[in-house]
């Protein structure tokens, strides 16, 4: 089993199988997230929040969410190291803008830069809201006392211009990493042909963009409105 | 209509003794080359200008010249096979080159192809990988009767296409990765999708995806590039398959 893991198509499926969990898991993120701008007192965002919080599913999803990341980017640097070795001496001369897409070409700089916003990320909230509530206010919905989430992020997003632009850059970079990634993954799987290469490169487009355009409305939601 | 005549070219070429030494760039000029002559032609000249001049000619690959052996290589101006589509480096013309210009010309780079000379590699690891992908099982024996296995025609369209390639290498070294994964997809495809390939089927995609990894190749990570730079146009609808194959043959172990 190991040398599957190794084996280079092996490397791939782990990628892909990774790669299509965070996919769900961030269109339920970002359906979570499009609460906060549908209601601007707060009450839908935080009830959700709260579900998703105390939810016994949830509560296993959270570690294998974590494992997920982790797989995906330990794979993603094991991946292209090894793809790095199989050229020792580069070209001089490189004409590639033709033949692939930019996204497809630089997979792993868009998967660091996306890293480098998910650690921000965590610590701006997931890290708040588990391991420091009491710093938090707390609302009563319906006789239930919960964490205030939804001034957590609002107070951070009408506060602050610098934010709200990195938000912006952290939602269009996934987008662009989803552009390649979701139909790239299918085809790792082996579940492509030729009818369906353009319909999953369509989905892909799609979803990549309602991804960032989704991720990206929430700041600037806050800095334009308030 | 005479063809026109570029006055003067400038060639930036890789030059390397043997695979043990290092190798650099020198650039020669050429004069009036007719655009009507085929790249391979044109280096004729310069190699001719060369040996008048005492030295030692480039040495390329080449043999059929006409775009089916797969001999031909060159990385030229940053593509295999050159600024043409669909085409090998012995069908590229020289009216796909502008007057005055500076024409880059590397040899294909992978760890798995090594220079043998100036702009030769070794693209031994190619039958290495076919080798190790084995046999059919067909018997010998008299001619069995053409129709006793029916094939559908969509099947042997796409085994058809899957087998034009002509193991070139150019989707090796138009891969960011040097992944050998559409050559030895189309070796899968072109038996996978008739009968006869059938019965080896597993065993086969094992061993040509184990060999592709020992020799060096880098993975796949579905740029396409390979495909568009394929003179014989080979899909990578090819290497879900292979991807397909490979994960069954693996899983059912
Ligand atoms: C929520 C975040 C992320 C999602 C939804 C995601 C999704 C995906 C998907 C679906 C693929 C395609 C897999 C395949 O081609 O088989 C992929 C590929 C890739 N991801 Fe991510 N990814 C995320 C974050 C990251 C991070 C943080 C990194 C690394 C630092 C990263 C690095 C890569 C690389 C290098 C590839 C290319 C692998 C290849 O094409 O072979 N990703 N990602
Ligand atoms: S798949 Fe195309 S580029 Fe690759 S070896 Fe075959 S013919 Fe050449
Ligand atoms: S020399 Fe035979 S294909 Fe170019």
């Amino acid at each position: 089993m190991s040398n599957f893991l190794l084996a280079s198509i092996g490397r791939k499926f782990l990628m892909s199988i990774t790669g299509l969990f965070l996919l769900m898991f961030i269109g339920v993120h970002l359906a979570i997230n499009l609460l906060l701008i549908f209601d601007d007192s707060g009450e839908l965002f935080n009830v959700g929040a709260h579900f998703m919080a105390s939810n016994p599913a949830i509560k296993i999803m959270e570690p294998l969410l974590g494992l997920g990341f982790l797989i995906h980017i330990l794979w993603s640097f094991v991946l292209e190291y090894q793809n790095w070795k199989a050229r020792p001496v580069k070209y001089n001369k490189k004409d590639r803008g033709g033949s692939s897409t930019w996204a497809s070409r630089n997979m792993l700089i868009l998967g660091a830069l996306i890293l480098v916003f998910l650690v921000i990320h965590i610590i701006n909230f997931f890290w708040v809201i588990k391991f420091n509530p009491h710093s938090m206010q707390t609302v009563t919905i319906g006789g239930t006392v919960m964490e205030d989430a939804y001034t957590l992020v609002a107070d951070l997003f009408k506060a602050s211009i610098v934010y709200d632009i990195f938000y912006v850059f952290g939602g269009v970079l996934l987008g662009i990493h989803l552009t390649h990634g979701f139909w790239s993954a299918f085809q790792t799987l082996g579940l492509n042909n030729k009818n369906w290469m353009k319909r999953l490169q369509f989905l892909a487009m799609v979803y990549a963009v309602i991804v960032a355009v989704g991720f990206s409305v929430i700041p600037l939601y806050f800095l334009i409105k308030f | 209509m005479a063809d026109k005549i570029l006055k003067k070219l400038n060639i930036k070429v890789w030059r390397q003794n043997r695979a043990s030494e290092k190798g650099k760039f020198e650039t020669y000029k050429i004069e009036n080359v007719s655009t009507g002559s085929s790249f391979l032609e044109m280096m004729d000249i310069l190699n001719n200008d060369l040996i008048e001049k005492g030295i030692d000619p480039i040495a390329y690959d080449h043999d059929c010249r006409e775009g089916i052996c797969g001999i031909c290589s060159l990385y030229i101006n940053g593509r295999p096979h050159g600024p043409d589509t669909e085409v090998t480096t012995c069908q590229l013309h020289m009216r796909k080159f502008k007057e005055g210009e500076t024409i880059v010309i590397e040899p294909w780079r992978a760890a798995a192809f090594p220079v043998i000379k100036d702009l030769v590699v070794d693209r031994i690891a190619f039958e290495k990988i076919l080798q190790a992908g084995g046999f059919v099982s067909v018997n010998t024996g008299g001619v069995p009767e053409a129709n006793s296995i029916p094939v559908a025609y969509d099947d042997a369209e796409e085994s058809m296409d899957a087998a034009s390639c002509i193991g070139c290498g150019a989707c090796v070294a138009a891969c960011k990765n040097s992944s050998a994964m559409l050559f030895v997809s189309a070796k899968i495809s072109h038996l996978a999708k008739l009968p006869q390939g059938k019965i080896e089927a597993k065993q086969r995609a094992r061993n040509m995806v184990a060999k592709m990894d020992e020799l060096g190749f880098g993975g796949c990570t579905n740029t396409g590039a390979c495909e568009v730079e394929c003179p014989k146009s080979i899909s990578i609808t090819n290497i879900a398959r292979l991807n397909r194959e490979y994960l069954v043959a693996r899983i059912s172990e």
